[in-house]
């Protein structure tokens, strides 16, 4: 689905990616997970084609994705921070996102499902973060793409457009499509994923399923597994 | 936020041109006022909106980056969406009143076509080269500096240079020397050109002769335009190029 070779990237004096090597089977859910600052957005970013990388070879779906758009077709993106010009309206920006892409359906259903309704008429501006989120959300869930990427989608949601959101993942990873997710909510990422993808210091350090990185670090629960590898490299 | 600005940027222009022909009662004396506002007033306002623009726009260029177009064209359509904006307000806002006051009678269509012309030209070159600084610059403070700095750079402090080197070195002929210099300013090539299509190179002395003689023909004409082109050309592909390679 997502391969990617010797990934190298560097920001001004700061080196964030030294040498990715990653390949991402079909269907699933994967978490990308990593300290604050361990290059998972740059990872993200890189695959979209946002970051062009200093080295390195990323290909999506068998496609080399440089100098190449059109790839981007089989993506649908949640970007970290919903930044949307703020004098537009949530319909508006609807509308336009479809014409850029292809005519769906799929987003009445959506705005049901986080019941965005009352704010269709509003101007982005005046939301608050959460409901920019929902209205992310929907932006990403309306195109039935067969790769998803999730950068914490969990900011700002309530409990229970929580659940909701996490039924809409399950339900998507049950259509075979691969979902990739970062986040820092641990006990999110336990219930959700299949499989995760441990950044350290610019590397891959782990790859695997949750149970094989309990038995790895010798802890009990995912949580201390997580705490036990940071301490273990930064103590 | 861009249309409104251009509606008053349209407005501006709309007034101007209906108060000079009051004031002037003759369109072509109203040109020539004309000329001096718009060689000086259009590259400040090209930088400016240019500049403005692309800062506000990031956060949307952002959401479309992640979507299947091209890099290059997302920023080139910002840019023509800007360029073009302001072109046509500069274009309808000045020509409208001239129009109504019988301009199409009149004998100084041509100079006006010129002025319009050149008018849009350097529009073109300032948005364009505004964009370049707000590329290359995520700073907002330093990339609004920057813009500024090189309009004042073109618009004054080069032709106070220019002057200066002509008096430290008046014993040499410097017709070529001039001639150069004011073909590598946009905003000198402007004014020159149209200040010898009005016909008051007289005033200009003996270079004013050895200008009348090369900006005066057809091919000092096409050279000046080629230049003029070349001004547009050169930062539109910087803007290509360095989109291309920039990290968001």
């Amino acid at each position: 689905m997502v391969t990617i070779q010797n990934l190298h990237k560097t920001f001004g004096k700061n080196q964030v990616l030294s040498g990715v090597d990653l390949s991402i089977s079909e269907g699933g859910i994967f978490a990308v997970l990593g300290p604050n600052g361990s290059g998972k957005t740059t990872l993200i970013k890189s695959v979209l084609g946002m970051v062009i990388p200093d080295k390195g070879d990323i290909s999506v779906l068998g496609e080399n994705i440089k100098k190449n758009s059109e790839y981007r077709h089989k993506i649908d993106y949640l970007p970290q921070i919903a930044n949307f010009p703020s004098n537009l309206k949530v319909k508006e920006l609807i509308k336009m996102i479809k014409d850029l892409r292809k005519p769906t359906n799929e987003d009445e259903r959506l705005i049901d499902l986080f019941k965005l309704e009352p704010f269709l008429d509003k101007k982005l501006g005046n939301l608050s973060g959460g409901t920019k989120q929902k209205v992310n959300l929907v932006l990403t869930f309306m195109f039935d793409s067969p790769l998803i990427i999730l950068d914490e989608p969990t900011t700002g949601l309530d409990p229970i457009s929580l659940i909701r959101l996490k039924d809409l993942i399950k339900a998507e990873k049950n259509k075979g499509k691969t979902v990739l997710i970062t986040s820092h909510i641990m006990s999110f990422v336990e219930e959700i994923s299949d499989e995760i993808v441990f950044i350290l210091e610019g590397k891959i350090y782990f790859k695997g399923s949750i149970q094989k990185l309990k038995t790895k670090t010798n802890q009990p629960d995912f949580e201390h597994a997580i705490a036990s590898i940071l301490t273990d490299n930064h103590a | 936020m861009r249309s409104r600005w251009s509606y008053v940027y349209f407005a501006f222009y709309l007034l101007l041109g209906v108060v000079l022909l009051f004031l002037n009662n003759d369109l072509s004396k109203a040109v020539i006022t004309l000329m001096n506002v718009i060689i000086v007033l259009v590259p400040l306002i090209g930088t400016i909106f240019g500049v403005m623009y692309y800062y506000n726009s990031q956060e949307f260029t952002e959401l479309l980056l992640a979507q299947p177009i091209k890099r290059s064209s997302i920023f080139l359509g910002q840019y023509l969406g800007v360029a073009l904006s302001l072109s046509m307000s500069l274009i309808l806002g000045l020509g409208i009143p001239f129009v109504f006051y019988g301009l199409f009678e009149s004998s100084a269509i041509w100079d006006f076509s010129l002025l319009l012309i050149t008018g849009t030209f350097l529009t073109l070159i300032f948005t364009a080269l505004a964009f370049n600084i707000a590329l290359s610059n995520e700073n907002k403070i330093k990339g609004f500096g920057y813009a500024i700095l090189l309009w004042l750079f073109l618009a004054v402090i080069y032709d106070g240079l220019f002057l200066m080197t002509l008096i430290m070195f008046e014993d040499y002929p410097l017709d070529k020397v001039s001639l150069f210099g004011t073909m590598l300013n946009p905003i000198d090539l402007s004014r020159t050109l149209i200040l010898l299509k009005l016909d008051i190179s007289a005033l200009l002395g003996y270079t004013g002769a050895v200008f009348k003689q090369f900006f005066g023909t057809s091919f000092g004409l096409i050279v000046s335009f080629v230049m003029l082109t070349v001004w547009v050309v050169m930062p539109v592909l910087r803007i290509v190029f360095k989109s291309k390679k920039k990290d968001f």
